[in-house]
């Protein structure tokens, strides 16, 4: 394998990081956005979908049933919590929801070891979409990966004609420029905010899911990519669904290149030695790095939602 | 600033702690004395990220950054066979003083949401350079022998000695503290908070308090943080790890954020449950998390406010 196919390979993988990324984010930026909420405890739906899925995976033996099933079975647990924990917090101030969403993730990793252990879980690639195809003569990809690419652009699109052309999609969008005006027009906010949690939840549940069988599933899994999710909203504008799209490309590919050919390139302007050493802290802080960058040119994102 | 009652609080547990070698003697159990000194440690710490927290508005999720610098600071100058207590002192003040002011130049100019994702990234980025440390054992840490030497003067490798001299030094930035919230600085902090828009009409410098409070701030987590390699004599980046910032958050909210002492008793309140409850359950966790959950939905004030005598207070939140 020559070094641009390899590129080529690290540059899908990095888009199907991104893609992943993006399912998580979304939901994330929108329930920020509109809900003004910073819910911490985003990544443990994703674990709790993660779960849902392997064990149903493990049960029937069929991923697709696994995915029906642990879909809504996310969704009630994310409602539960909700209504006994994050309904009380929309009014406070952010701080009270970090601490408070915090809370929530040391209990339900807690939960999660308790029920299923603390040995990880993994769960088996659908038999249609085993095995690699051939990009270029000689240059295998596993199908799986494509298969997510191609899921994670779909659900984009879905979200796409959900928030740009549908009635609900055009509160959501209203909503995330100014909540009080929507309010004030008469519209039922919880209603709003209930459909708006209801799809982050899915959707992180989705990705927790879908990652399920290339990542090992263990309890702690969500905190990894809320952080990352964090950087992705932060750099997209938060409550943008085009600003998270854009940035999870970018900090997914940013991060999973920087990762394969930063220490090799670093390698080749400096000592092996001092490369192998700050090759890879480097390429982990890449995205802060450019975090930082974006923020400095554009201090509310690359596309800022709200109109304050 | 100082209530009587505050500063009545703050005596007595003062002269508590002190208490705290002798006792722990009397009844033949020196784990204690260890483990109060922890709890000191994190007390400066949580008063260190109370300073900006509290005073100034400003919600850091990432201060375990600054504990885990001075960590680091002592963990490998030992390493590297320096072990003048005078020269980690210089170093860690230095070292996190600069990240501290660089950090904040990016911070500070930021508020609310973006303030509190931006130190936890900074915070983040300083994990990973930790966890890229390989020489200095990466991810699991590097285990190193000897403390802070400060020739004649202590000997810190004495369990009474060390406690006493991280007593010290939780009253002196105590009342450094409490100097800095009374003074004019502490003042325009408080303004800024509960207002930026008319501090900086008034004329003063709102980013250069904000940033200075910062760095006063970050100083005093990295002194908690080179006594805490002091005390396990082990660094890891499990020290910078976005959790030890929350918890240090959680220190501040159980403590009471409106007072300069309320976050030693925060830490003192979260070291305490975390001891208790693993000592019932290895699954404690569950039950800390929910307790967390409650404080902040219904006691938000924290400890400080629920010990009497509930007379003299002062109004947590400024005019708007």
């Amino acid at each position: 394998m020559n070094s641009w196919t390899l590129v080529l390979v690290q540059a899908l993988n990095g888009l199907q990081f991104g893609m992943m990324l993006f399912l998580f984010a979304a939901g994330l930026t929108l329930v920020l956005g509109i809900m003004n909420l910073v819910n911490l405890a985003h990544g443990s739906l994703y674990m709790l979908g993660a779960f849902f899925a392997a064990t149903l995976q493990h049960w029937t033996g069929s991923f697709l049933i696994a995915l029906a099933l642990a879909l809504p079975a996310t969704f009630i647990a994310g409602a539960v919590i909700e209504a006994l924990v994050l309904r009380t917090l929309y009014v406070r101030d952010h701080l009270d929801q970090v601490l408070a969403t915090f809370g929530l993730i040391l209990f339900l990793n807690e939960l999660v070891r308790i029920v299923w252990g603390a040995t990880p879980l993994y769960m088996s690639i659908p038999p249609a979409l085993r095995g690699a195809v051939a990009l270029l003569p000689g240059v295998e990809y596993p199908i799986y990966r494509l298969a997510l690419i191609a899921l994670g652009l779909a659900v984009a699109l879905f979200l796409y004609v959900l928030v740009g052309k549908t009635r609900l999609g055009m509160l959501i969008r209203a909503g995330a420029s100014n909540r009080e005006m929507v309010e004030a027009l008469g519209v039922d906010i919880r209603l709003l905010f209930t459909a708006v949690f209801g799809i982050g939840a899915v959707l992180a549940a989705l990705a927790g899911i879908l990652v399920g069988p290339i990542l090992s599933v263990e309890s702690g899994m969500g905190d990894g990519i809320l952080i990352l999710a964090l950087v992705v909203i932060v750099i997209g504008g938060i409550g943008s669904i085009r600003g998270s799209f854009v940035a999870a490309i970018v900090v997914g590919l940013v991060d999973t290149m920087g990762r394969a050919f930063l220490p090799s390139l670093l390698a080749a302007v400096m000592p092996a030695v001092i490369a192998g050493a700050v090759g890879p802290a480097l390429a982990s802080m890449l995205i802060y790095v450019v975090m930082a960058i974006v923020l400095f040119v554009r201090p509310q994102g690359l596309f800022p939602v709200r109109s304050r | 600033m100082l209530t009587r009652r505050e500063g009545a609080i703050c005596t007595v547990s003062m002269a508590a702690l002190a208490l705290v070698p002798l006792l722990a003697a009397a009844a033949g159990e020196p784990f204690y004395i260890g483990f109060v000194a922890r709890i000191m440690i994190f007390g400066i710490a949580a008063v260190g990220l109370n300073f900006i927290l509290g005073f100034g508005g400003m919600v850091s999720f990432g201060h375990a950054a600054f504990v885990g610098l001075g960590v680091y600071a002592v963990g490998l100058a030992v390493h590297h066979g320096v072990s003048d207590g005078f020269v980690h002192l210089g170093l860690v003040v230095a070292l996190s003083a600069f990240a501290a002011f660089v950090i904040g130049a990016v911070c500070v100019r930021t508020s609310g949401l973006y303030f509190i994702m931006i130190t936890l990234a900074f915070a983040q980025f300083l994990y990973f350079v930790g966890v890229g440390l390989k020489q200095y054992g990466g991810d699991d840490g590097l285990t190193f022998r000897g403390r802070s030497d400060f020739a004649a003067w202590l000997d810190l490798a004495d369990a009474v000695t060390f406690y006493y001299f991280v007593w010290a030094i939780l009253a002196a930035v105590l009342f450094v503290v409490y100097r800095f919230v009374q003074s004019r600085f502490g003042m325009a902090l408080r303004g800024i908070r509960s207002n930026e828009q008319r501090i900086q009409g008034l004329g003063l410098p709102v980013f250069r308090y904000r940033l200075a409070a910062f760095v006063i701030s970050g100083v005093i987590c990295g002194i908690a943080g080179a006594l805490l390699a002091n005390l396990t004599q082990f660094v890891s980046p499990a020290y910078l790890h976005w959790t030890r910032s929350g918890d240090l958050l959680v220190m501040v909210i159980m403590g009471g954020f409106a007072s300069v002492f309320g976050p030693v008793l925060g830490a003192a309140l979260l070291l305490v449950l975390e001891e208790l409850l693993s000592s019932y359950t290895e699954h404690w966790q569950l039950l800390l998390g929910p307790i967390l959950i409650l404080v902040v939905l219904f006691a938000k004030q924290g400890l400080m406010s629920a010990l009497p005598p509930a007379g003299l207070q002062f109004k947590i939140r400024g005019h708007g």
